[in-house]
């Protein structure tokens, strides 16, 4: 009996050192991927995919969305695609769970076979599927998501982020407080992740004198009472919110809680105010208070934004997101700036893939979204350029009004995510007739 | 060493004898432990390479889930089926275990992969012999209560050193995949899904053969009466802090294989609710059998796929289908313990029985 069991230990040995040989973290960095293919294109489809939660914890607001993202494209299918190909849009559901992002990204990539990803959300979740998606020769548009892993052309040169970066955002912030609030005491409330690293960086540039408490939450513990607490404690009279809508509206039920009143200041992420006013709805009725108005909590919360709102119904592309909702849309539930989100998204893939023009391969995608003028639905100047693959480049200052429409405190104004300046910035906002995303 | 022939403490299965002999079987039961478990092994790695030939990368990467899945099971089995010793916190053995991997990745890029894996190994089974020794003298609820501390606790670690530890993104790392050799022949996610069955496989082995050898009469004597095994003059203490020790391993080596696959390392992927369901995978699959591990293993990746897909196939609201596919995973696991006590291993042999009945 010593024969095979010595030969199969050492078969069992040699197999297993076969599989390992070499640093496992050592990767050799292989040929760049062919570009000149055209996957997922055919006579008459385009295959686009994304992965986005569409159960699960994040799921109540971000799922709109892809219902955005599906509605702009059946609209530019029912208008003569583009150069005559419709859009298939596959959205797969990844519950915001990093483990089934990477499973439904390669079925996405292998299976489904996608042209281009589109908005894939997360931070935890997509940062585990750039490398592969860069590998695979993959387009990797606006990535949902305010990280600043995305802008890193050298790297990830497929990728491209899409929402102003966070600490650009805070920068502009930080400003908007010392200019127009020099007495004031800055309490600031963020989220234990890169959201809340990002951020601090960009605040602690214009008002690090000026904050007296810094407080972080962790998004998986709702109960922000001790955070509330300590920024009402250090006497904070302003409290920059760096947090995701759940906690901005927890943040405003616990105050008012407490009797705390102070001026919020709340990033993109956290402001929608068509969400917000739903979950505080939604918190108001657990809590078994329904009576208060959430509209009202909300009044006079400054925010900042680099889209255009629901708030602002005149707005031209607002008008046609209305419209393309309307009758497109698969959801029961009104629009909200989150669907606007996805709408954006989804307009400007249109209009790259329109500019690539007819013969689209994934080279021409790229250099399309790399030179393209992107006059469009967004508020702030968007760089998609070969040296910065930033998105949005800064953001409006607003203030939002219970009874009212918004009120713009500061035109739009882009700076850098390093320590540079904050200049103000010109945008051309055509109306979307004279916007080419869609035609035979 | 005394024989290392297979002791199970159930009553011998009844033997297919018709036709043809001795039998097979029978002849395949009379084999030494250490060759067999390692045969059984080998068959079973080349089922898995002739299946990830045939499926595509996305598929491979499920398959490979089931292969650690698996490993952290029979620990599990190791532990609960064989010697009593209830734990609710084997999630996390397997955070220690991915967390060690993606660390060594990143950290020693140099170091083989193996090399890695006995890393983890050593650095779970510390862990175990820790929480061992704490739990050593707890009971029942009270040791599960204990150990469910521990995985609710645990990944909290990640936001305590975000530095080093990437807070709740969690770490991000590539691993060697494919050599270049074998470009065109092995895809990498083949590869990598080999890779975690061969781990799964060999730690099964020795699983299996720990199972059948001192050790494990021990275990089961401890389990089915701790005073008489005490009488018998089996050490209690150090028995169930040895079970817990290479549970906690096969805990840690099935948690670096998550690793090393999805070439990330979450706190979210390790919640308590990993842990729970690892432990209802093992009543699913069969207690006190290999075989449960692997059945335990492949309907908690797949039961839950299909309860997604069901819930998206159905367009239900987003609570109903949030929850869908644990009710669903919980009303097949009410229903395969009322019919077939034995899990789905039992509800198998007795197929298997009924057919061979049937010739």
């Amino acid at each position: 009996m010593r024969r095979p069991i010595v030969t199969l230990a050492g078969l069992m040995a040699a197999a297993l050192l076969a599989t390992s040989c070499g640093g496992a973290g050592e990767v050799e960095d292989g040929a760049a991927a062919d570009l000149d293919v055209s996957t997922g294109v055919t006579d008459d489809a385009i295959t686009i995919g994304t992965h986005q939660p569409l159960t699960g914890p994040a799921a109540p607001g971000y799922a709109q969305i892809s219902v955005g993202h599906a509605a702009v494209f059946d609209y530019v299918n029912d208008n003569g695609g583009i150069h005559g190909r419709r859009i298939d849009y596959v959205v797969e559901d990844d519950v915001y769970d990093p483990a089934r992002t990477i499973e439904v990204t390669r079925d996405l990539v292998h299976t489904e076979e996608i042209f281009a990803m589109l908005g894939g959300l997360g931070t935890p979740t997509h940062s585990k599927v750039i490398d592969f998606l860069n590998e695979e020769g993959v387009p990797d548009l606006f990535v949902s998501s305010g990280a600043l892993m995305w802008n890193r052309p050298q790297e990830y040169p497929l990728s491209y982020g899409f929402q102003v970066d966070y600490t650009k955002e805070a920068k502009i912030q930080g400003q908007y407080i010392a200019e127009n609030m020099p007495d004031a005491q800055v309490g600031h409330l963020y989220q234990n992740d890169d959201v809340g690293t990002d951020s601090e960086a960009g605040l602690n540039q214009y008002v690090r004198d000026m904050v007296v408490a810094s407080e972080a939450y962790d998004p998986g513990n709702t109960d922000l009472g001790p955070q509330v607490a300590a920024l009402e404690e250090a006497g904070a009279d302003v409290v920059v919110c760096s947090c995701i809508p759940a906690f901005t509206a927890l943040l405003i039920l616990e105050a008012q809680r407490i009797g705390y009143e102070p001026q919020l200041v709340v990033s993109s992420i956290g402001a929608d105010t068509a969400t917000l006013t739903g979950l505080l709805s939604e918190f108001a009725a657990e809590a078994g208070t329904e009576d208060l108005p959430a509209e009202q909590l909300l009044e006079g919360m400054i925010y900042t934004s680099y889209l255009p709102t629901v708030e602002t119904p005149d707005d031209p592309w607002i008008q046609l997101y209305s419209d393309i909702y309307d009758e497109y849309a698969d959801s029961e539930s009104p629009m909200t700036n989150t669907t606007v989100y996805g709408m954006v998204q989804a307009t400007m893939m249109a209009q790259a893939l329109m500019a690539a023009g007819e013969d689209l391969t994934r080279q021409s995608l790229i250099d399309a979204v790399e030179s393209q003028d992107w006059a469009g639905p967004g508020m702030v100047p968007f760089a998609s350029t070969p040296e910065d693959h930033g998105g949005f480049g800064g953001a409006l200052v607003s203030q939002f009004h219970a009874e009212d429409e918004p009120e713009v405190l500061q035109e739009a104004r882009v700076t850098d995510r390093e320590g540079g300046d904050i200049t103000e910035a010109e945008v051309e906002r055509p109306d979307p007739g004279e916007v080419e995303f869609y035609g035979g | 060493m005394v024989s290392l022939r297979n002791h199970e403490s159930t009553a011998p299965a009844p033997r297919a004898r018709r036709g043809g002999g001795p039998g097979a079987a029978g002849r395949w039961r009379a084999l030494p432990a250490l060759v067999r478990f390692p045969l059984a092994a080998l068959a079973a790695f080349t089922a898995v390479l002739a299946l990830t030939s045939l499926t595509g990368p996305a598929e491979d990467l499920r398959i490979g889930s089931v292969g650690y899945y698996m490993l952290a099971i029979a620990g599990l089995q190791l532990l609960i089926g064989y010697s009593g010793q209830v734990s609710l916190g084997h999630g996390a053995f397997m955070f220690i275990g991915a967390y060690t991997m993606a660390l060594l990745v990143l950290h020693q890029p140099a170091f083989p992969l193996w090399l890695n894996m006995l890393l983890t190994v050593v650095v779970s089974c510390a862990a175990g012999v820790l929480v061992g020794a704490a739990t050593a003298r707890l009971h029942g609820p009270y040791l599960a209560g204990a150990t469910l501390a521990l995985a609710v606790g645990l990944p909290a670690l990640t936001v305590r050193f975000p530095e080093l530890l990437g807070g709740s993104n969690g770490l991000a790392f590539s691993v060697r995949g494919a050599p270049p050799a074998l470009a065109g022949v092995v895809t990498t996610s083949q590869w990598q899904a080999a890779a975690v069955w061969l781990t799964a496989l060999v730690g099964l082995v020795v699983l299996a053969t720990v199972n059948a050898g001192r050790l494990g009469r021990r275990m089961r004597a401890l389990r089915d009466d701790e005073s008489a095994a005490a009488l018998a003059g089996i050490p209690v203490g150090r028995t169930k802090v040895t079970a817990f020790l290479i549970s906690a391993g096969s805990g840690g080596l099935a948690g670096a294989c998550q690793a090393y696959l999805l070439g990330t390392a979450t706190p979210s992927s390790f919640t308590v609710a990993l842990s729970l369901s690892l432990l209802a995978a093992l009543v699913l699959g069969g207690l006190g059998s290999m075989w449960g591990a692997f059945w335990g293993a492949v309907a908690l990746v797949y039961v839950e796929l299909w309860g997604q897909e069901l819930a998206h196939s159905l367009s239900l609201g987003t609570n109903v289908a949030n929850n869908l596919p644990i009710v669903f995973f919980g009303v097949l696991l009410i229903l395969v313990i009322l019919i077939w006590p034995q899990g789905l291993h039992g509800m198998f042999s007795r197929l298997a029985g009924l057919v061979r009945r049937g010739r």
